[in-house]
């Protein structure tokens, strides 16, 4: 079992991964305020969880299948309606591939 | 008796009777939103004209025709702005409607109005609204609860006559507590989720916010059922919830968690509470203790799961497809990030980074694997205690609606008030919250919510015992002084 006093915290490495753009505010705020959140939650690492199977739903139900018929979709200019910016019926993007 | 006080089911009596129009009773809640929601803010907005078109064509002998029914704001109603109190989500228009809404329209209600909430849903005291605040129409310098705080105002204010929510961590009933109305939460699975923008899917839940149980009842009866675009959704028989609410306790064993009383409750709360009690004991219920070992556990069990699926759900806002996006982007990336930083809240972006924190390479099993597990535990202290009790009782929150301000700096404290609700969800049980009397606060009236818990799929039992309380006892007939 891990301890969680190893566990490094880093609000502004988080927010790479999260894909936000924080303010220096920002990250000095989130992290005094989530070091304390966490310090909470690790109350969490002092329970025996041996044999203890994780719950993912709390009433799960199993392979859930229909029958495999054409349904129409959601039509192109519909899908299309709320984009912030399309071209010719496509969404668009600032360039991926020079 | 004016208009706006009646409840739902009088409202369809009336107008099955013929004594009121469908036109009537829109003028008069027109009347009645434009007189108080200036103070109060449920409302992101609200079209009466358009209702009343709607009106004309409604067939009145469906279960809900003629009535209108508001909304919060994270439900897609087709052709309607939805924005879950998001600058993200600016200007979005739902491209349909969520099964819970078209089940509405079939049954001949209409929606009307969409309502403020927390951001994404993610707050207790709809204080993280990036649109206004909304005030508890008891005490306009507190908040309404969260996050369907625009729900619960509404309703207390007499400014709808029910309400959609959507309860993740207790986003239905603490609201209802707070502003004096009566506020379910299905058991996982009862409601369909289809339409409703993701917070948690493993614990989000739709369910009814009205004045007295047994308009949650009617509307449940609605909008319950099997719906194969939610594969969660479960296929099990809705029944008429509205048939044999009982009106007293005869036979009925409720628990008492000793972990819910042994601290931290207000006075105020606590006295509410003990005086429900006894009630129930005079209706006739049999009150034993229980004990649920793992509620000390369940906060931060909660503030691990649902931050840790709000990451994954909320990578969907990206500045792509729809929503904002941030001007002039030198490049992809710069897309999203930016993108995310200016549309998102800054109690989003909490939960955003420390979801994305517990899930991440080398921490997934020591915090969310973890809490998976301990959820595992707080489900079967439940079905420990439902083998000796029919439901389980307690207060929704441990306080009053707090002064409007008082926690935005101090997220753990907010997070540490839904220590009564939160637990319903991870064991994906149902629960209601009914108003069982008020705290006196600097002169200002403010009501207390008592919430009963049954087991999994057993609302019929728990909307019966919510009622024999209710109808029982004045509470939830009291208006606010708005």
């Amino acid at each position: 079992m891990s301890s969680h006093s190893d566990l490094h915290f880093d609000v502004s490495y988080v927010s790479k991964l999260a894909r936000i753009a924080l303010l220096p505010s920002e990250i000095n705020e989130f992290q005094k305020q989530l070091d304390r959140v966490l310090e909470h939650v690790n109350q969490i690492s002092s329970l025996n969880l041996e044999n203890v199977e994780p719950t993912a739903h709390a009433h799960p139900v199993f392979n859930v299948i229909r029958p495999d018929e054409p349904q129409a979709g959601l039509p192109k200019d519909q899908a299309l309606a709320n984009a912030p910016r399309q071209i010719s019926g496509l969404f668009a993007v600032p360039r991926v591939i020079e | 008796m004016e208009i706006v006080n009646l409840t739902l089911y009088e409202l369809r009596q009336k107008i099955r009777d013929g004594e009121l129009s469908v036109c009537e009773v829109l003028e008069a809640l027109g009347e009645r939103i434009a007189a108080t929601d200036s103070t109060v803010g449920a409302y992101l907005d609200y079209n009466i004209e358009r209702a009343l078109s709607e009106a004309r064509n409604v067939d009145l002998s469906l279960p809900l025709g003629g009535l209108p029914i508001a909304i919060k704001d994270n439900i897609n109603v087709k052709g309607e702005l939805c924005t879950c109190a998001s600058k993200i989500l600016t200007g979005y228009r739902a491209p349909y409607d969520a099964t819970a809404i078209a089940r509405l329209k079939s049954a001949g209600a209409i929606p009307f109005g969409r309502l403020n909430m927390d951001e994404f849903a993610m707050g207790s005291s709809t204080e993280n609204s990036a649109y206004q605040l909304t005030r508890n129409p008891w005490d306009p310098s507190r908040i309404p609860g969260g996050s369907s705080g625009g729900s619960a105002a509404s309703v207390a204010a007499r400014s709808a006559f029910a309400a959609l929510g959507s309860d993740t961590g207790g986003s239905i009933r603490q609201p209802a507590a707070h502003c004096g109305c009566v506020g379910l939460k299905p058991s996982y699975g009862r409601v369909s989720r289809y339409g409703l923008v993701a917070f948690a899917s493993s614990l989000d839940q739709i369910g009814p916010l009205a004045r007295s149980v047994r308009d949650c009842a009617l509307l449940l009866s609605v909008i319950a059922g099997h719906d194969p675009a939610d594969s969660t959704s479960l296929d099990a028989p809705v029944p008429d919830y509205t048939a044999n609410l009982r009106e007293d306790l005869r036979g009925i064993r409720l628990g008492i968690p000793k972990e819910y009383f042994s601290e931290g409750i207000d006075s105020h709360v606590r006295s509410c509470i003990e005086t429900a009690l006894q009630h129930c004991k005079e209706l006739g219920a049999e009150i034993v203790e229980i004990s649920l070992p793992h509620t000390p556990y369940a906060i931060s069990t909660y503030y691990i799961i649902a931050p840790a699926e709000a990451s994954a759900n909320l990578a969907r806002f990206d500045g792509v497809r729809y929503g904002y996006r941030t001007a002039n982007p030198a490049d992809i990336s710069e897309l999203y990030f930016n993108t995310r930083a200016e549309g998102f809240g800054s109690e989003v972006k909490r939960r955003i980074i420390l979801g994305t924190y517990v899930l991440s390479s080398g921490y997934y099993d020591a915090y969310y694997l973890r809490a998976q597990k301990v959820r595992t535990l707080i489900r079967r202290d439940f079905e420990q205690a439902f083998q000796s009790v029919d439901a389980i009782v307690c207060p929704t929150s441990p306080e009053p609606a707090f002064p409007i301000g008082e926690r935005t700096s101090d997220p753990l404290k907010m997070y540490l008030s839904d220590i009564f609700t939160i637990s319903a969800n991870l064991a994906g049980i149902c629960a209601i919250s009914v108003p069982c009397g008020f705290a006196q606060i600097n002169g200002k009236k403010l009501p207390v919510g008592l919430q009963f818990l049954c087991n999994f799929l057993e609302e019929q039992k728990l909307l019966s015992i919510a009622n024999a309380y209710e109808v029982t006892t004045p509470w939830s007939r009291q208006s606010p002084p708005i």
